[in-house]
């Protein structure tokens, strides 16, 4: 997702020499993709028996037990890579046999894994069989079990296989309804009934044998010591255990989950799923509607860049698409100069800038106009506010205590549940922050598609977001300069050219894409500085550890607090506007609130999603979206797979939204 | 294409001729270029231009010292685009000797005039009217090639596509191999172009084809530190496309056929095996599922542990099965969908008007060519599966209709069919249980006598050792065979140049004999001739030896047959005996030949031939006392036969032998090591005392 949206962004770099038409095609297969999820969704649910909504079971995985061994954190491991598709929350793996959902004639051993014969075992009547402890998600697209028969037993009539809730567990599988097996005597597969059909070669004591089902197209086959015995079951039903059966004395069998490695090349099937899902979606016709496709995405693209503000970008990527912005360019420039204000931790005078430019608008967002109040506290305590600094007597350089300055880009929260819902804070800015221990924040959340993001305060989704800009960083590239470094030191340069900021105003430098980054750094006095390589080792004090400065702080907060009383009355009480109010006054019991529980809050970080929530109440005021389509789409496609793995549509394994963002 | 559009036709076609023959060089190259976009595409005007000479114009000025680079890589161009229409538009370039001229512009130090000419001389290439020798006649083309790998991803291209359609002979393969094609062409297959990765896996599989040498070589090649083995096992992962995977997969079988990768390695077992298997799918294009199942015959071939996991991975027997069912009403609509979806694109491209008929009719032939190439490939794939395994052969004959199917494929007009077909019964029929079962039912040997009666050699070879087996003993088939007058068949084929079909005819008479009564026996004699047979004795090919000799014992089996024969051929037959007892033979030789003079020494009459010639009674002494139990043991039946109690004449026989100082052996005999032997020496001991 970061690298497609910011390499989107690399427009401006290219418009030179590069058609757009290059670029638009690859787009075009998302919105395909968007288009194909939603049609299969609802042909989907349609056709779903809505009864079957109800039956998800409950479970509470293991995860985050401290206490995990090897086998289990392997187990987890193995089972995240193949099934990632699969909420465990919602839908839990099956990780052992049902010590409760078997026959009297089942024994277990060896956390649950190990099934052993103790009936008598002198006819059919004594066959005993035992379930998992969960049915198989359908998110999991391809689920694969293996078991490896330690001993045959007797006479070694064993059945490998299915069933669904409720079957008879004094059977072996596949004998009743809603029951599917292999049975190792003969090598016959049962499919619900009493009387097999020749199905693979016959399994006894050494072999492996492994179960597969494809939950797309609802078949299953088994494996025998890693080679696939082909096609077994078709049209099973949803929610089917994983299930053995014994029947003589002596069997013994082992069942790997996926605690072990398997036998069998699963992922390597899985992969040619995933292709054929992704060729599909890729191919899926659209017919006579090309032209109108065409310029659906333009229009996507044009109005992400026009909402975050890329005022040249756009105007050149309309100019070369020859379509038309719907906004004033004017505007576009107002909303991206207050932006970068609040991301550049001046919250007044963002504030003084929005009530001169959209009079009206904070009177109308009470709101608002409190959280931004509570925003510029915070900033008076990190010392980037301009009423604080004005008191600063340390070159501008030095004054910025934080590390790089962000530059308005947004996060994009493709695996936020909340993402669609929770409208305003969604498409907050985090592009051009360059952390300090960039490569640091990179080992300790290698994997961003996968850290939750459930709410911006949390604090996992701090690092997701750090995360997040530690990849558009490296992702946007600086014309002219190879790596963050030098395209510092050239900033520190441009600096003494560009005085007076506001790069984009002049015509020679449409290229304000790339420059992006310098040029919030260089808006109006240029006193920000950027500090970005000098950073995070200077020790911080409050107001930047003027007297005057945190003189004004204090009343500033008399003021806030008044603010937040004259709210209470008009409006009553607002607990959230209470919390607000307590955290960030809450810095100021700490000697070094940045170090302390409530530190968080003075990252840069933060100011992205107030800034994008400003943005969107100004947006709003104009009529205009308060939210990308673009990340609307992307939104309501994550939703999509989302609810395709509820309705059981085994492919939403396959069709996950973050495999299209390379 | 009719006449009246011609004139006009060629009036145009004459004025971009005539336009390379202008003294202003600029105009040339003006001309060169607008011929260049007049052909393109357009089969009716390559074919004016080409009778209208324009190839050899354009060869002259693409030779030409003073023509501009540019110039010469047009005329290249242009050439590269006349190759791209017909069959006989390459005739003609070949004849024009556009393929030295081509070769000669690969010395030019301009890379992207090389790269005209190299596009040229692929698309000449991979022609199949193109001789491949043109590509090895001058020896140092192929160096140069190998040189010109390291210009650019297109050079790349063109000369692996190039090789891979020119390596056909071992010849081929050893000439690429000794200027380094395999070290040279390794660092490719991570070439960033998925065209350049194709064509030099492709490369590989042609190199490594039943060729020891490449095969060994190239376990040991490391690309980027990695072996090339893993390389292919990763070419072979399920979301790479079908070419790559099968390609990688052929080259893995090659190098396991010529013993660089064991059978029970896993990137054979668990990698390659299951790969070939899935491109028998159904799923697959018809060309890939005939490459697929040709490429899983060659592979199990030699390996009863392979046949095995391949006969249960998925459902292998029944997916075949399914490669009868080609054409059928559904299949055929769909392919032709498929390709003429892409004929249709290119006529409308190239030439609208033409979009008509006669694409379907090539359609046609199209299909029937693709119902042979499957059903043969299917049929070879069954012949490997089942060369070993009882149970697989079972499994084999119980697939729908299979020998039903069996039996029409050997009438079918394609040879490949019928062969593969016979191949495929030859393997079911080391079956005993077929033999009395399914082999009977159906009447294979009806179709199998017609097929003998003219028939390549190939096909001949194995419908003969087919027959061979329906001659056992045990079969109900070999009535009817004998019947249907199949000795002078057989008779015939001993005489064939062919080592293989001497075998087999002789070996069939062999079978035959075993067992069979008089009349059936004097038959084969008389059919065969005793000078033919006499002259088989001396076969240089071993194994006609051993059969002829096999037939000699089962002719001389029961007394009275032993008799009689011994009456009418006595003499030759101990000649050929004493022949081969004194010549250097090998032992199973010299052991059969024992077994017939044992045989001979239980007639009645037959014996004296023995008796009377002392000669033999010293050889027959000599094998006793020899260093091998087998000939002792076979000589020992010998003199037991001879000395045998309740005969007539066995008094003298027994003072005869004695006086020879056979006892004496015997008694030591009767010490021996050998159960056998000693048992044997002590029953010939017992006639004495009786």
């Amino acid at each position: 997702m970061r690298k497609l949206l910011s390499s989107e962004l690399q427009f401006p770099h290219i418009t030179a020499n590069r058609p757009y038409s290059r670029c638009c095609p690859r787009m075009s297969h998302y919105c395909w993709f968007f288009q194909s999820l939603t049609l299969s969704l609802c042909k989907k649910l349609n056709t779903q028996n809505p009864k079957n909504m109800a039956e998800l079971g409950a479970g509470s995985p293991l995860l985050g037990d401290p206490a995990l061994n090897y086998q289990e954190h392997e187990l987890n491991e193995r089972l995240k890579r193949l099934y990632p598709a699969v909420n465990e929350e919602e839908t839990p793996l099956p990780r052992s046999w049902s010590p409760k959902d078997k026959y009297s004639y089942i024994g277990l051993s060896q956390n649950n894994l190990r099934v052993h014969y103790k009936g008598h075992g002198k006819n059919h009547k004594d066959a005993a069989s035992v379930r998992a402890t969960h049915p198989i998600p359908a998110a999991c697209g391809i689920y694969y079990f293996e078991v490896k028969i330690v001993s045959k037993g007797r006479d070694g009539y064993m059945g490998i296989g299915l069933s669904a809730q409720g079957v008879n567990m004094n059977r072996l599988p596949g004998w009743d309804k809603h029951s599917y097996g292999y049975h190792g005597d003969d090598g016959h597969s049962f499919c619900s009934s009493g009387t097999g059909q020749p199905y693979g070669p016959t399994f006894t004591t050494g072999d492996v044998i492994g179960c597969c089902v494809n939950l797309i197209n609802n078949t299953c086959f088994y494996t025998k010591n890693g080679h696939s015995l082909g096609v077994a079951f078709t049209d099973l039903p949803p929610n089917l255990y994983p299930t053995v059966g014994l029947q003589t004395p002596g069997e013994i069998v082992d069942a790997n989950f996926g605690q072990q490695p398997f036998v069998f090349d699963i992922e390597d099937y899985m992969s040619e799923w995933r292709a054929k899902i992704h060729s599909m979606i890729a191919r899926f016709p659209i017919g006579e509607r090309l032209g109108e496709w065409q310029a659906v995405l333009q229009n996507m693209v044009s109005s992400y860049l026009v909402h975050h503000g890329y005022c040249a970008t756009a105007t050149a990527f309309a100019r070369a698409t020859e379509t038309i912005i719907q906004e004033d360019p004017n505007s576009i420039k107002n909303r991206q100069r207050i932006q970068k204000l609040v991301l550049a931790g001046r919250v007044g005078e963002a504030i003084d800038a929005t009530q001169q430019l959209y009079p009206g608008l904070l009177e109308h967002n009470p709101n608002l106009l409190f959280m931004l109040k509570c925003r510029q506290f915070v900033e008076m305590v990190n010392g980037t506010d301009s009423e604080v600094r004005c008191f600063s007597v340390r070159s501008p350089k030095s004054q910025d205590s934080y590390p790089g300055s962000p530059s308005p880009s947004p996060r994009h929260g493709a695996n936020n549940p909340h993402l669609h819902s929770t409208g305003a804070d969604s498409p907050t800015c985090s592009n051009g922050v360059t952390p300090p221990n960039k490569t640091k924040t990179h080992s300790k959340y290698p994997s961003i598609s996968s850290a939750s993001s459930s709410s911006s305060s949390s604090p996992s989704s701090v690092n997701y977001s750090e995360s997040n800009s530690t990849d558009s960083t490296k992702s946007q590239p600086h014309s002219g300069t190879s790596n963050q470094e030098t395209s510092d030191s050239e900033m520190e340069i441009e600096a003494e050219h560009y005085s007076n900021g506001v790069a984009e105003n002049s015509s020679s430098r449409i290229m304000n894409g790339t420059y992006k980054h310098q040029e919030i750094l260089q808006v109006d006095d240029n006193s920000l500085g950027n500090g970005v390589a000098v950073e995070s080792c200077a020790s911080k004090q409050f107001c930047g550890g003027n007297q005057a400065a945190t003189e004004r702080m204090i009343q500033f907060g008399r003021e806030l607090q008044a603010l937040n009383e004259q709210l209470c009355r008009q409006y009553g009480k607002n607990t959230m506007h209470k919390k607000m109010l307590q955290d960030a006054f809450s810095l100021l019991a700490y000697s070094d609130p940045w170090d302390c529980p409530m530190g968080q809050q003075l990252d840069p970080m933060q100011r992205e999603s107030i800034c994008s929530a400003l943005n969107s109440a100004i947006l709003e005021s104009q009529n205009l979206p308060k939210q990308p389509p673009l990340m609307l789409a992307l939104g309501q496609a994550t939703e999509c797979v989302q609810l395709m793995a509820r309705v059981r549509s085994g492919s939403c394994s396959f069709a996950r939204v973050d495999n299209f963002l390379h | 294409m009719t006449c009246c559009g011609q004139p006009e036709v060629t009036a145009t076609s004459r004025h971009y001729v005539d336009r390379l023959f202008d003294p202003d060089p600029q105009k040339v190259l003006q001309g060169v270029i607008d011929m260049k976009n007049a052909v393109i595409g357009n089969n009716k005007q390559k074919a004016n231009l080409i009778v209208l000479g324009a190839v050899p114009r354009l060869l002259y000025l693409l030779q030409q010292s003073s023509s501009s680079d540019m110039l010469r890589t047009e005329c290249a161009v242009v050439l590269g685009s006349l190759a791209m229409g017909t069959e006989n538009n390459i005739k003609s370039l070949v004849d024009c000797h556009i393929i030295p001229a081509l070769l000669q512009g690969l010395l030019s130090p301009n890379v992207s005039f090389i790269e005209a000419c190299l596009r040229c001389l692929r698309t000449v290439f991979i022609s199949p009217v193109t001789p491949v020798q043109l590509l090895y006649s001058d020896l140092t083309v192929i160096p140069h090639f190998i040189c010109l790998l390291s210009q650019s991803l297109h050079t790349q291209e063109y000369i692996t596509q190039i090789f891979s359609h020119c390596c056909k002979t071992p010849d081929h393969q050893t000439v690429l191999f000794n200027h380094g094609a395999i070290q040279n062409i390794a660092p490719l297959l991570n070439s960033s172009s998925p065209k350049v990765r194709m064509q030099a896996l492709k490369c590989f599989s042609v190199l490594a084809y039943e060729n020891t040498q490449v095969s060994m070589t190239l376990v040991n090649v490391l690309v980027d530190g990695e072996p090339l083995t893993q390389v292919f096992v990763r070419m072979m992962q399920r979301d790479k496309p079908i070419e790559m995977q099968l390609t990688a997969a052929k080259c893995l079988t090659y190098m396991c056929r010529a013993g660089a990768i064991r059978t029970d390695d896993s990137s054979i077992v668990l990698k390659t095996l299951p790969c070939l298997v899935r491109m028998c799918s159904k799923d697959r294009l018809l060309e890939e599922r005939v490459e697929g199942a040709e490429t899983l015959a060659f592979l199990v071939e030699p390996d009863v542990d392979l046949q095995r996991i391949a006969s249960v991975t998925d459902h292998l027997l029944a997916m075949l099965a399914d490669y009868f069912k080609y054409p059928s009403s559904v299949s055929t609509i769909a392919d032709i969908k498929r390709v003429s979806w892409a004929e249709i694109t290119e006529h409308l491209i190239y030439a609208p008007s033409r979009l008509n008929n006669k694409s379907f009719s090539v359609q046609l032939d199209h299909d029937l060519k693709h119902a042979h190439e499957l059903r043969q490939a299917a049929f070879r794939l069954y012949a490997s599966l089942g060369s070993n395994d009882e149970d697989i052969r079972k499994k084999i004959t119980e697939t729908e209709n299979m020998m039903d199917r069996i039996v029409s494929g050997l009438s079918e007009s394609s040879i490949k069919v019928r062969l593969a077909a016979v191949r495929c019964l030859h393997s079911l029929s080391r079956s005993v249980q077929q033999l009395r079962t399914s082999f009977h039912d159906h009447a294979v040997w009806k179709p199998l006598m017609k097929l003998l009666q003219n028939a390549p050699d190939e096909v001949l070879i194995m419908a003969s050792s087919t027959l061979c087996n329906l001659l056992l003993e045990f079969s109900p088939s070999k009535e009817p065979i004998l019947e249907s007058g199949v000795i002078e068949l057989l008779c015939s084929l001993t005489q064939s140049d062919s080592p293989a079909l001497r075998v087999n005819g002789i070996w069939a008479l062999m079978n035959m004999a075993f067992q069979a009564d008089q009349k059936v026996k004097m038959e084969i004699v008389r059919s065969l001739g005793t000078d033919h047979l006499f002259r088989l004795l001396s076969d240089p090919d071993p194994n006609v030896l051993m059969k002829t000799l096999g037939l000699l014992r089962n002719l001389l089996s029961t007394r009275p047959h032993i008799d009689q024969l011994m009456g009418s051929h006595g003499k030759q037959i101990m000649q050929a005996v004493t022949l081969i007892l004194e010549g250097e033979h090998s032992i199973e030789v010299k052991d059969q030949t024992l077994c017939i003079l044992a045989n001979i020494a239980d007639g009645n009459t037959a014996k004296e031939l023995i008796m009377t010639n002392d000669d033999m009674l010293q050889k027959i002494k000599y094998y006793m006392g020899h260093s091998h139990v087998k000939l002792q043991l076979a000589a020992t039946f010998c003199i037991s036969n001879l000395i045998w109690n309740e005969e007539d004449g066995s008094q003298e026989r027994q003072d005869k032998l004695r006086e020879m100082g056979f006892v004496d052996i015997l008694h030591k005999l009767s010490q021996a090591t050998d159960p056998n032997l000693c048992d044997r020496a002590k029953t010939a001991m017992q006639q004495y005392l009786a």
